[in-house]
């Protein structure tokens, strides 16, 4: 192997046919692995649309989407989506108003407040209430706080919106805390240290700048918080009551649409017309949650490419 | 630097009751399920099937399945979300087909867990006709934990030192032997972290297997892979909102068991991840 | 006499990046079994071209190149070239030691088994290591490490590592940048030890290592070859004046 002394050497053509096949044949595997994620989102879209679409061939896609009946096993069966969605809606916007302001306040502290022996300590409390699966968050709704709920405000029942919107804070809480921390905490020093060099307190620092300057990922820390919030299931089934009427208070038990399919598909005959109604309600959910993800990562993104 | 004035003293506050307000009830939960828990879980309760229509017993079955599920899941999920990676770092150019594939992983990841439980019914139960089964769960699990594993193993790709990979190819190495004799032995420790805190949420998911592999009443384990298995979280459900009269202490102990089991996982991520950052030499 | 033709024969050679010309016209022929070395400021295109000649390049993307390198008399960037063979030919030592985390033998052996080749590998090692200075200090601890050695042992590690590939032509970046005095010595001494069978071409901003090592100094300044010949003519009394500002250290 050591050189034949001297000698010069030459190209020993090209390397083994074999070998370079080989090669040619794993980089179309991982190139179709890499494409792959993209064909995933498709195909889920797909199949929600061909198993949604034939319920319209047998009931109006109108009546469906303005309908404010949900009877889907009386006869004839109502499908309208309204209630649904509004249990949904009010659910959600509940929790955000719980968990916006509480999640970005925390996220502050967490980043320009706390000491890091504090920061290092909590930081670990936010990853496990990331961990906890929603069936036990929807268990501790259930069992804790829905008869806690149920007395203090002297109601027929606990099982409300409002259950199941302050146990889905939790579940919003560790996405808005974790992405809104990295927002402030990428804010480039030097904007903090001349404010400060100024003669700006630190709140003033905070509130003027630091807040400002991380507002669009604090945005989409929100928008990604609700796209978790909307699509949650277990939780807002256990908790919400699951009445599916239009709700006119946060008091009242209300049906999300994740709910709905939960509950219902198990006892639902395939390919039938209550099958497909769920499906359509699948298909909304998706193009639901993929425009939020859709728009907080865009946001996300142009935050990432100023910062740089 | 101290506070000044009442304006700023109020909004320090309210930073700090915010804190509070987060830790606290985590703290609250964790104390409510150990100080109820505990006392059901002794080793025949996980050791032994559910008797009594599942009033008595054990939670056996479950664990086991919901352990089945997770190893499944990640022999789906883990070379397929290698894979993606390895494609995004290592051979496709920063363009607009990569920055798609990005938009395709976000958007994946933030797709609904009762979604996929409707895709993989829609799409392995009924069109492929592998039936409500252990693998139908696994496929739709590994669907959902797949963004998770792409992005960090990514990440694991990128923080490879660019010098190893200028070494390899500078000595005749293909592209690919370089990736897989370099490359990938340094990133495994960090792709296998974020693999580990992917089937973490796979463990605790419901969604997912509700009609695609959960079994109601199974007090057996699944005899291959076409079988149905019961599962941890959805035995909570079941046992919480679908059978009267279940014992609260079985309810409260099949609850910590199943966030005993996920924070395990989580931990053992985390063990690994200070191992690597602790021997890590580049 | 094989001396007189050139291993290594550049001709009209131009190299962007995006925009930006890195490279201007370059036009050169290397002697086989010589050491010649590359020298200018930071950023005026030596490294650059040395990592033409095994397209190293090839990983950086938006770049474009345009003109010949022949090597054996083919041409590195005809479209049948064969990267992975063109790198087995021209090996690399590279400016920080970057040994893989692997063991020491499995470091000299990686691009052997990257062949496919197995028998023999005990062998090697050993010639291999004793050919780069460094059999003495490791013989006893080969499934050590390699990130446990010391910097300057870590590239001699490098340095036996590309041999190990059997390469004719071995490019150098550098190589002694990172190191201290002693360490480098070594290396320069190594580098005289190994002409005898390999050709060799260094990069360095150290004049003083190009005079005492090279038998060709090129001086590159914006992309530009300004001056390239004989060391001691370079270094004594170059044609150009601004090769003559470089090294009498008026810039750069």
């Amino acid at each position: 192997m050591m050189p034949r002394s001297g000698k010069r050497r030459q190209f020993k053509g090209r390397h083994k046919l074999t070998e370079r096949w080989f090669e040619w044949i794993i980089e179309r595997i991982i190139q179709a692995s890499g494409l792959l994620t993209i064909v995933f989102i498709m195909l889920i879209f797909a199949f929600l649309l061909k198993n949604s679409l034939p319920l319209f061939k047998i009931y109006p896609l109108k009546a469906f989407l303005i309908g404010r009946d949900w009877y889907p096993i009386s006869a004839p069966a109502r499908f309208g989506l309204v209630p649904l969605l509004a249990g949904s809606l009010m659910v959600t916007l509940g929790s955000v108003i719980i968990a916006v302001p509480l999640g970005v306040a925390a996220a502050i502290y967490l980043a320009e407040v706390a000491r890091p022996s504090i920061r290092e300590a909590i930081k670990p409390v936010v990853e496990m209430l990331a961990a906890i699966p929603s069936v036990v968050l929807g268990f501790i709704g259930l069992l804790v706080l829905a008869p806690y709920i149920k007395n203090l405000l002297d109601l027929p029942t606990g099982l409300t919106a409002m259950t199941g919107s302050i146990m889905l804070a939790f579940m919003a809480l560790p996405t808005i805390i974790s992405i809104s921390e990295d927002a402030v905490s990428s804010v480039p020093r030097d904007y903090r240290e001349a404010s400060l060099a100024l003669g700006a307190t630190r709140w003033q620092t905070i509130s003027r700048i630091m807040i400002p300057v991380a507002l669009s990922g604090i945005t989409a820390a929100v928008m990604l918080g609700i796209g978790r919030v909307i699509g949650e299931t277990m939780t807002v089934l256990m908790v919400t009551g699951n009445a599916a009427l239009i709700p006119h208070s946060i008091t009242q038990p209300v049906r999300t649409m994740t709910a709905t399919i939960a509950a219902e598909m198990g006892e639902t005959v395939q390919y039938s017309e209550h099958y497909y109604a769920l499906f359509s309600i699948g298909a909304m959910l998706f193009v639901l949650t993929f425009a939020v993800n859709f728009t907080a990562e865009i946001v996300l993104h142009r935050f990432r490419g100023i910062r740089r | 630097m101290r506070p000044r004035g009442t304006g700023e003293w109020l909004a320090y506050g309210l930073l700090y009751l915010s804190i509070v307000l987060v830790t606290l009830p985590v703290a609250a939960i964790f104390f409510i399920l150990v100080s109820r828990g505990y006392s059901a879980v002794n080793w025949e309760f996980l050791s032994s099937a559910p008797r009594m229509g599942m009033r008595a017993g054990g939670i056996f079955p479950a664990i086991m399945g919901t352990l089945l599920l997770v190893l499944g899941t990640i022999a789906i999920a883990l070379p397929l979300g290698i894979m993606a990676a390895i494609y995004l770092s290592e051979y496709s150019s920063r363009g607009r087909l990569n920055r798609l594939i990005h938009l395709a992983i976000v958007n994946l990841a933030g797709v609904p867990s009762v979604v996929y439980g409707l895709f993989g019914l829609g799409a392995f139960v009924l069109f492929l006709k592998i039936g409500v089964s252990l693998l139908a769960g696994c496929l739709t699990l590994a669907l959902m934990i797949l963004p998770v594993i792409i992005t960090a193993s990514e990440e694991a790709l990128q923080a490879v030192p660019q010098s190893f990979r200028e070494a390899s190819l500078a000595l005749g190495a293909t592209r690919w032997k370089t990736i897989w004799n370099v490359v990938l032995p340094s990133a495994l420790p960090g792709i296998l972290t974020g693999a580990i805190l992917g089937v973490s949420r796979a463990a605790g998911e419901t969604a997912p297997i509700l009609f695609t592999a959960a079994a109601f009443f199974l007090p057996r384990l699944p005899r291959s892979i076409f079988d149905q298995v019961m599962a941890l979280p959805y035995h909570l459900y079941i046992i919480t909102t679908q059978v009267p009269n279940i014992p609260q202490k079985v309810q409260y102990g099949t609850a910590l068991v199943l966030v005993a089991l996920v924070l395990l996982i989580n931990a053992s991520a985390i063990v690994l991840r200070s191992y690597i950052r602790w021997r890590r030499s580049w | 006499m094989e001396t007189a033709a050139c291993i290594i024969d550049v001709n009209k050679l131009n190299f962007y990046y995006g925009k930006f010309q890195a490279l201007k016209d370059i036009t050169l022929c290397l002697k086989p079994h010589k050491i010649t070395a590359f020298i200018g400021p930071s950023g005026c295109g030596k490294s650059t071209f040395l990592r033409t000649l095994n397209r190293m390049n090839d990983l950086i993307a938006g770049v474009r190149i345009n003109g010949k390198v022949l090597i054996d008399g083919r041409n590195i960037y005809a479209p049948d070239m064969d990267v992975v063979e063109l790198r087995r030919r021209v090996g690399m030592v590279f400016q920080r030691p970057n040994p893989f985390p692997m063991s020491i033998y499995d470091n000299v052996t990686y691009a052997p088994r990257m062949k496919g080749q197995s028998r023999g590998l005990d062998d090697l090692v050993e010639r291999t290591l004793v050919r780069a200075a460094l059999w003495d200090e490791v013989k006893d601890k080969l499934k050590v490490s390699a990130l446990s050695l010391s910097g300057g042992q870590q590239q001699r590690l490098c340095i036996a590592r590309a041999l190990a590939a059997d390469p004719g032509i071995l490019l150098m970046d550098e190589p002694c940048s990172s190191l201290d005095p002693v360490s480098t010595l070594r290396i320069e001494e190594l580098m005289q030890d190994l002409k005898s069978e390999y050709t060799i071409i260094i990069v360095t901003h150290n004049m003083q290592q190009a005079a005492r090592v090279a038998d060709y100094t090129g001086f590159f300044l914006s992309g530009e070859l300004i001056e390239f010949g004989d060391s001691n003519k370079i270094f004594t009394k170059p044609d150009d004046k601004r090769t003559e500002g470089y090294i009498t250290g008026r810039f750069g």
